[in-house]
């Protein structure tokens, strides 16, 4: 057999059957479920009178519209309140697992996946939730999913879908200190475009990304989806072992053994090929800051804003200058003097334990800028927020001046009451700065939780290297 | 799903790339639990001047009269022409489910994100890809003659534009087939559902874990 990339790997092993014209029928082996993207896809089955294919794969948690303070006095918002507990009475109705928001294990859908082990490598894996991608970090094929196809693989246990392209993104050499995968990613974004990566399934490699733990690949693969691809993919390594060894839904005696022997097989081999690949110097990439209103209108912390005259396409100067007008910034103007509202340290990019451990780091015994009026800690899950208060994270966290919530998506895009109002400009570890994400008329600079934790400190963007 | 042959209708120039599903319908309408209802607020923070919130009466609101949709006879189009990366960021079906409450029925653009152009066929949108400089032209056109029509004729492959120049565009087979027919996959699925038992008894053995 030729040489087969890491991709073509997982889904050449999930074909149940391939029409002529090379759309595939894949089997899904775990999906994941929350309270948005959901509904319609029960309702959908209730009409047809379907019942889901297979109930064991499937997980839902409600984190989109949940609260993240006082939490004990339910959903206020009715329409919120409405969309979980329709997401609680399906999982009753349909018999699938559900950690409902009084469960300590709740959380951000795409951090609970893998901290459960619910998330093995070897798999396919889809949610409906672009962010998917995030699992790809355990050599699984995961990627996001509308409603339509959340109905598909329920009932069916299967998607209709086409080979993607391969692309592989080389990070080589040792990052710098106070740089972290955000950075890796901010940079590759802004090195090949929002739509970069559409069409491809998007490995990265190289030894820096060896280098990385767990978490950081998890943030590495959920943006993704951030440059175009629907698929981000690690391949594995012991690293990877070692995180899902012991985690509940992980196999144990035997079946791990024999998993992890299929899972050693689950790396691009030597000599496969891929359609595209770059190679970026991990030396070279610094803190980034993204200035704009998408992913790719990003720069180091050192440089400047953009200036949209000297930009030739017209399109594109024509969007850089949208952005500036809503963003509120002048061309040319250092990173570094823009000053900022809040802060907000959190979402399926960043909000696991090491990114909270990296954040404390830099904020230890320091207090919140005067100008900074809101700071927000969100943890990704129960069990995270547990643990950090377990090593005392929580306390320089609240000295310093910020609040510390209860886990869900929160601020990243604002469905809960969690938002920004008009003009309102935040350093935030989420990983979209699109106009209105996080409140209407609010203002996103996309950063690592260094970062964020450095410009709360501030009061403005600051290089974290000389913090 | 309603099914698309041939249409004739007015265009709808949106002139910005990237338009994320974010814009196209904002994150507070997706608390509802409906497929429907959705076309009134599609744009929300470009076509209002006042924030939007579910439930409260659109008619009442502040309108943003300079957004193209707000403008006869735009605020009739079947067509959007749009730029590149159309429908990029979040996978939110909404986003369709907008366009087409609007009374979308096609979408022009240079390129479009992966995950919004599969939902768009499951909701009998049909997004066509061109080249950017075909799309510059269709810009160009629309720009020079209010109401501008286009013809879409799926079957064939082509769209006609008022001087009776024709421009083939691509589409997959299968999405042809189930977007001229209406066709629900789930039910095409499950004609398959002893391949899937079959494979389900295979991978038993191979990935017993899974099991």
């Amino acid at each position: 057999m030729s040489a087969q990339t890491l991709y073509d790997k997982l889904f050449d092993a999930h074909v149940v059957r391939m029409e002529d014209d090379g759309t595939a029928l894949l089997y899904i082996d775990r999906h994941l479920v929350h309270e948005v993207t959901s509904p319609q896809a029960f309702e959908g089955l209730r009409i047809a009178g379907r019942k889901p294919w297979r109930t064991d794969t499937a997980l839902a948690v409600p984190d989109h519209n949940v609260p993240t303070s006082h939490r004990d006095q339910g959903i206020i918002d009715p329409v919120a309140r409405t969309q979980v507990e329709t997401l609680d009475a399906n999982c009753r109705e349909f018999g699938i697992t559900e950690f409902a928001m009084d469960d300590i294990r709740q959380g951000i859908v795409h951090v609970i996946g893998p901290e459960q082990g619910a998330t093995l490598p070897g798999m396919t894996l889809v949610c409906g939730d672009s962010h998917t991608a995030t699992h790809g970090a355990f050599g699984t094929l995961a990627f996001g999913i509308g409603t339509s196809e959340v109905e598909h693989v329920l009932a069916t246990q299967c998607l209709l879908q086409k080979k993607m392209k391969n692309m592989r993104v080389n990070i080589e050499g040792v990052l710098g200190a106070g740089v972290t995968a955000k950075d890796i990613v901010l940079a590759v974004i802004g090195k090949i475009g929002t739509a970069g990566g559409t069409g491809y399934a998007m490995e990265f490699a190289g030894s820096a990304i060896r280098k990385l733990s767990m978490e950081g690949r998890m943030t590495i693969c959920n943006m993704a989806i951030e440059a175009g691809a629907r698929v981000g993919l690690v391949a594995v390594d012991d690293t990877t072992i070692e995180f899902v060894k012991g985690r509940p839904y992980a196999p144990e005696g035997h079946l791990w053994d024999q998993a992890v022997s299929a899972w050693k097989q689950l790396v691009s081999d030597e000599d496969a090929v891929f359609d595209t690949e770059i190679t970026i110097d991990a030396a070279s990439i610094k803190p980034q800051v993204t200035w704009g209103t998408s992913p790719e209108m990003v720069v180091a912390v050192d440089d400047r804003v953009p200036d949209p005259a000297v930009e030739v396409d017209q399109v594109k100067s024509s969007g850089m200058q949208k952005a500036l007008d809503y963003m509120g910034l002048s061309a040319s103007m250092p990173v570094n003097e823009i000053s900022i509202d809040k802060v907000f340290i959190g979402s399926c990019t960043n909000s696991r334990l090491e990114d909270l451990q990296q954040a404390a780091e830099v904020i230890k015994g320091r207090k919140v800028a005067a100008n900074v009026k809101q700071a927000l800690v969100v943890p990704g899950s129960g069990l995270i927020k547990q643990r950090a208060e377990e090593l005392g994270l929580d306390k320089i966290f609240i000295a310093a001046g910020f609040e510390w919530r209860d886990p869900g998506c929160s601020m990243c895009l604002a469905m809960n009451a969690d938002r920004l109002e008009p003009g309102e400009r935040c350093a935030s570890t989420s990983n979209r700065n699109f106009e209105g994400r996080q409140g209407q008329g609010g203002r996103t600079h996309l950063v690592s939780p260094a970062m964020a934790a450095a410009a709360a400190i501030a009061g403005h963007f600051v290089d974290v290297r000389n913090f | 799903m309603e099914k698309f042959t041939r249409l004739t209708g007015i265009v709808a120039p949106l002139d910005r790339p990237n338009v994320d599903t974010d814009a196209i319908i904002p994150k507070q309408y997706l608390k509802s639990i409906k497929r429907s209802g959705f076309g009134p607020n599609a744009f929300d923070d470009w076509r209002y001047l006042d924030a939007g919130e579910p439930g409260i009466d659109n008619s009442t609101r502040r309108v943003n009269k300079d957004f193209i949709l707000n403008q006869s006879p735009y605020d009739q189009s079947s067509i959007l022409l749009a730029r590149e990366n159309f429908g990029c960021g979040s996978s939110r079906e909404h986003a369709v489910w907008a366009l087409t409450d609007f009374g979308f029925r096609v979408v022009i653009a240079p390129s479009f994100a992966d995950i919004f152009f599969n939902n768009s066929f499951k909701n009998g949108l049909l997004p066509i890809a061109l080249d950017a400089a075909v799309v510059d032209d269709l810009f160009k056109a629309v720009d020079g003659k209010k109401g501008y029509q286009l013809t879409v004729d799926l079957d064939q492959q082509k769209i006609i534009t008022e001087d009776n120049n024709e421009i083939a565009f691509e589409v997959d087979e299968f999405r042809k087939y189930c977007l001229l027919n209406g066709l629900d996959d789930i039910g095409l699925t499950l004609q398959h559902a002893d391949d899937i038992r079959t494979y389900e008894q295979r991978m038993k053995q191979v990935t017993p874990w899974l099991f």
